[in-house]
């Protein structure tokens, strides 16, 4: 593998990972982290859904019209959402009903989206498929801790395996509980980034931003909108 | 259904199972929009249109174009679909017939498409086997709920986002996802409203 491909797939684990990185897909992140297996399940959901509406998306790309492109990348999605939800259906009814309503609400998770606007539009193949390699591993990562961590200290378990000797505590698999530690987890390794960028003599970056603004979809999205209207407010 | 069921299944989807903080569709504008009150009520109103429409068409879709065709497993194709272009048609309507509720709701139109709390109470509205009313008013509940918590939200943020005392690798969003976690922790006490 040249090493252009192996960055593009460490970009999406790292400098550039979906959840605590770029802060989106934050409904499925929060909903799903209830256990580690079903972070796991969600994350091979979304990858799958990531690397084949990439590739199809960059084969498209020159015959789409700018104009009418992104509801042709929703259809593409929303086709291959169907197509993973009969899979898992057939082969893995139990995790099926556990993701209940997050599966179809694949189609609406702004990673997926945000890699076709801002990847696969523009480059080749080859090269989407291996960012969605890289994205769908990001967010899998992700689930996988913020579920592991959740699983361990809100029910003692790990994979249905019990693992502390002491009083877990409930909140934290309840709706309360993938709010704070989803929070406490970004705040964390905010700090470990810039410690890390202290080290190494960078400046620091000043303040978290609120989430979409290093997003692709920014142009699309919430925030934008809101930076637009406050800024008409302001005006008047 | 008989009207008490529609009344309690109505704060029940405001309260008790309230679409952010319960079930967790919609978070992105719920984070990204709610930094400023008039904002996120602006975008809250946006949603409670779009979502109590939206249901109807998907509905309707549903029951009357996917079942007689025996096409049920098409339904997040059709529903993201009819979706994009009901909140096209509506952004058209309301510049030619209302350009003042245009103007304080039209910018957040477009963003609603990709929000997964109005693809979502389509689905769960489905899944439920929901009929008209019900469905209606499990829409009409869940926005409800989505402009009560994005406003309560926008309300706590503008006091906390001056505040010195928050460490700086927490500002932003990690501090309004910990917000909303004790937010929902208080929406919890609603649990017992509703059997």
């Amino acid at each position: 593998m040249s090493q252009s491909n192996f960055r593009i797939i460490t970009n999406g684990i790292l400098s550039e990972n979906p959840t605590f990185v770029q802060c989106i897909g934050l409904c499925p992140t929060l909903a799903v982290t209830t256990s580690v297996a079903n972070g796991l399940g969600m994350g091979i959901a979304a990858t799958f859904v990531l690397i084949a509406s990439n590739a199809v998306i960059s084969l498209l790309r020159k015959m789409v019209p700018d104009e009418v492109r992104i509801p042709i990348f929703i259809v593409v999605i929303a086709g291959f959402v169907t197509v993973i939800e009969f899979l898992m259906k057939g082969f893995a009814p139990e995790l099926n009903k556990s993701l209940g309503i997050f599966i179809p609400l694949i189609v609406v998770n702004c990673i997926i989206l945000a890699r076709a606007e801002a990847f696969a539009s523009k480059n080749g193949v080859i090269a989407s498929a291996l960012d969605g390699v890289g994205m769908g591993l990001g967010f899998t990562i992700a689930l996988m801790f913020l579920g592991s961590v959740r699983e361990i200290l809100g029910a003692g378990t790990w994979f249905g395996m019990p693992v502390v000797n002491f009083e877990p505590a409930m909140l934290l698999i309840l709706a309360p509980g993938g709010f704070i530690v989803v929070g406490c987890c970004m705040g964390a390794f905010r700090a470990l980034q810039a410690r890390a960028a202290r080290m190494k003599g960078l400046a620091v970056p000043a303040e978290a931003s609120t989430g979409c603004g290093c997003c692709a979809m920014a142009k699309f999205c919430a925030k934008s909108a809101a930076e637009k209207a406050d800024c008409e407010e302001a005006k008047a | 259904m008989t009207f008490t069921e529609l009344l309690l299944l109505f704060i029940s989807s405001i309260f008790v199972h309230n679409i952010l903080l319960s079930r967790f569709l919609g978070c992105s504008p719920f984070m990204g929009v709610s930094s400023k009150l008039k904002t996120a009520q602006g975008m809250g109103a946006a949603v409670v249109f779009v979502i109590v429409l939206a249901s109807l068409m998907t509905w309707v879709t549903y029951n009357y174009l996917l079942v007689p065709l025996h096409l049920e497993y098409l339904y997040t194709l059709s529903f993201i679909l009819v979706i994009a272009a009901l909140v096209q048609f509506v952004e058209l309507a309301l510049k030619k017939l209302n350009p003042t509720l245009y103007k304080s709701l039209g910018i957040f139109l477009p963003l609603i498409t990709t929000n997964c709390a109005v693809l979502g109470v389509a689905v769960l509205n489905m899944n439920e086997g929901y009929g008209l009313a019900a469905a209606l008013v499990n829409a009409l509940g869940s926005s409800l709920g989505f402009l009560l918590a994005i406003s309560l939200m926008a309300g706590i943020r503008e006091r906390i986002e001056n505040n010195d005392g928050i460490p700086v690798s927490l500002r932003g969003l990690p501090m309004a996802l910990i917000t909303a976690g004790l937010m929902s922790i208080a929406f919890m006490g609603f649990t017992g409203l509703i059997k």
